[in-house]
């Protein structure tokens, strides 16, 4: 699979669009997704919530298991996908497109978040 | 024994298949080959190919096989005739589950117990310890899991997929039988046996048979729309179809009445049997006083409730445990299987929840099972 060069990446496996007027889009990467299997229910932080790096701000579930959802950045939530909420699905068809998850005012970035051929060397795929 | 995992004969398949494997009671086992929501979906409208030489075999022969298995299990094998299969447990003294098996009766004097993975050798010691203890020397108790591959097509079209490769009389062959035959040149215990709901077979076969039989397998079933299927669709089929699964719903802490099954201990059998008494006592208290049942639950919303998690009351306090849980491909809906307080148990109790990881989430509670096919 390939990891798409314009993103950044956390070792949680979220990936971090350009940062656009201070605000990024998060997703999870096609990595993880398929890790999940098939996505039957995401919890997604709130629009105004404050959400800080490395920590978990909402879940992700699949048939088998249920996994945190962590913040790749702090910030404070702008806009979440309610597609994804709708279908989660998505977070499997579409990881780096039509399933993003939330859209996040950067106010802080770590340092540790990996280029695209970084991730890939990091999950050995 | 050695930590690192076992392999089935079909191992370099899975591998060529791109399976996802995990760890299953020692055995590396295909958890899903794509996705298990369309693997799940394949079986119910179509058909599944699954890979189960995980499972154990136990073969007990001799004259005295049938009065070993009478008394060592909870059903009644010496009445089951040739051909036929039965669901049955072996249980201990004070009425615990050691594991729940399936019995077929291959011959006069010749039957093969079919244990769970994770259990095999526990079900293997306690008939050999058994067969001595009663004294029954002439019932032998032989070891046959390195004897058998399992391959297992379940799903609708699969009489359809199995007769177009073998000359039996699978017409004639009803639910919980078996008998010999041939299956695309391999010589196989065909099986009318499964774990998912479905109409369907259970294959047995010399391990150095199995890819032979996978590949004629897929090839037949290729226009009726077979697939592969791993563990993870195969336990949401079960749950659907309201099976129990050992470790979830039975333990050695359940007896079968626990568990509302006591209609497979057959105390009308003649003579005594390893937890007879235990039994009794926990059948009359099952008909008097339940403490808990086993119940369907139905979810309301989308969270998901897994093994463990607490089921609560409408005040919120505890009244229950979730034993499996998974969303319901079928249904559409998170569905779990749970031990509740008797007086919750009945279907449509108002008020009860799941305590999902702090949230009380709203489930309906329904009788089992969630899913029967149409006959």
């Amino acid at each position: 699979m390939s990891n798409p060069q314009q993103l950044r990446y956390s070792k949680e496996h979220e990936w971090l669009s350009a940062t656009e007027d201070g605000v990024a889009t998060v997703g999870i990467t096609e990595h993880a997704a398929g890790a999940l299997g098939d996505v039957v229910f995401v919890q997604l932080p709130e629009v105004g919530d404050t959400v800080t790096a490395g920590e978990p701000c909402g879940e992700l579930e699949s048939t088998k298991s249920v996994s945190d959802l962590y913040a790749p950045v702090s910030g404070e939530i702008t806009e979440v996908n309610q597609d994804v909420v709708d279908d989660p699905a998505l977070v499997n068809s579409a990881p780096f497109e039509g399933g993003w998850l939330f859209r996040v005012r950067v106010t802080e970035e770590p340092e540790e978040l990996l280029s695209a051929d970084e991730y890939t060397a990091f999950t050995g795929e | 024994m050695s930590d690192s995992p076992r392999h089935t004969a079909l191992d370099a398949v899975h591998r060529a298949l791109g399976a996802t494997m995990t760890d299953f009671a020692g055995w590396e086992m295909p958890l899903r080959y794509g996705s298990e929501r369309d693997e799940h979906n394949a079986v119910r409208t179509r058909a599944g190919l699954f890979d189960l030489s995980h499972m154990g075999e136990i073969t007990v022969t001799g004259p005295q096989a049938g009065e070993l298995l009478d008394r060592a299990l909870v059903g009644h094998l010496s009445a089951v005739p040739v051909g036929r299969a039965r669901y049955t447990m072996i249980c201990e003294e004070s009425g615990g589950i050691l594991d729940d098996l399936i019995v077929y009766r291959l011959g006069t004097e010749e039957y093969l117990v079919v244990a769970n993975a994770a259990n095999a050798g526990v079900v293997l010691d306690a008939l050999t310890e058994r067969r001595d203890g009663f004294g029954l020397p002439e019932a032998a108790v032989r070891d046959d899991r390195d004897a058998y591959a399992l391959l297992a097509v379940q799903g609708p079209a699969s009489p359809g997929i199995l007769a177009s490769l073998t000359d039996a009389d699978l017409d004639g062959l009803k639910y919980y039988a078996g008998l010999p035959g041939t299956v695309a040149g391999v010589e196989t215990l065909i099986a009318r046996t499964g774990y998912t709901g479905e109409d369907g077979f259970e294959l047995f076969v010399a391990p150095g048979d199995a890819e032979t039989l996978w590949s004629a397998l897929t090839e037949a079933g290729a226009d009726a729309g077979l697939v592969p299927c791993g563990l993870s669709c195969r336990d949401t089929l079960r749950l659907e179809a309201g099976m129990p699964l050992y470790g979830h719903e039975l333990s050695r802490r359940t007896t079968p009445f626990d568990a509302g099954l006591g209609r497979v201990v057959k105390f009308d059998k003649p003579g005594d049997f390893v937890g007879r008494a235990a039994l009794e006592e926990a059948a009359r208290k099952a008909a008097e006083n339940p403490p808990r049942k086993l119940v369907g639950l139905v979810a309301a919303g989308r969270r998901v409730p897994r093994a463990g998690y607490a089921v609560v009351g409408a005040d919120g306090a505890v009244i229950g445990e979730v034993s499996s849980g998974a969303p319901s491909p079928t249904l559409g809906k998170p569905i779990a299987m749970a031990y509740v307080d008797a007086g919750h148990a009945a279907p449509g109790t108002e008020g009860v929840a799941v305590d999902i990881r702090g949230t009380h989430e709203p489930y309906e509670v329904v009788a089992l099972p969630f899913y029967r096919r149409e006959r």
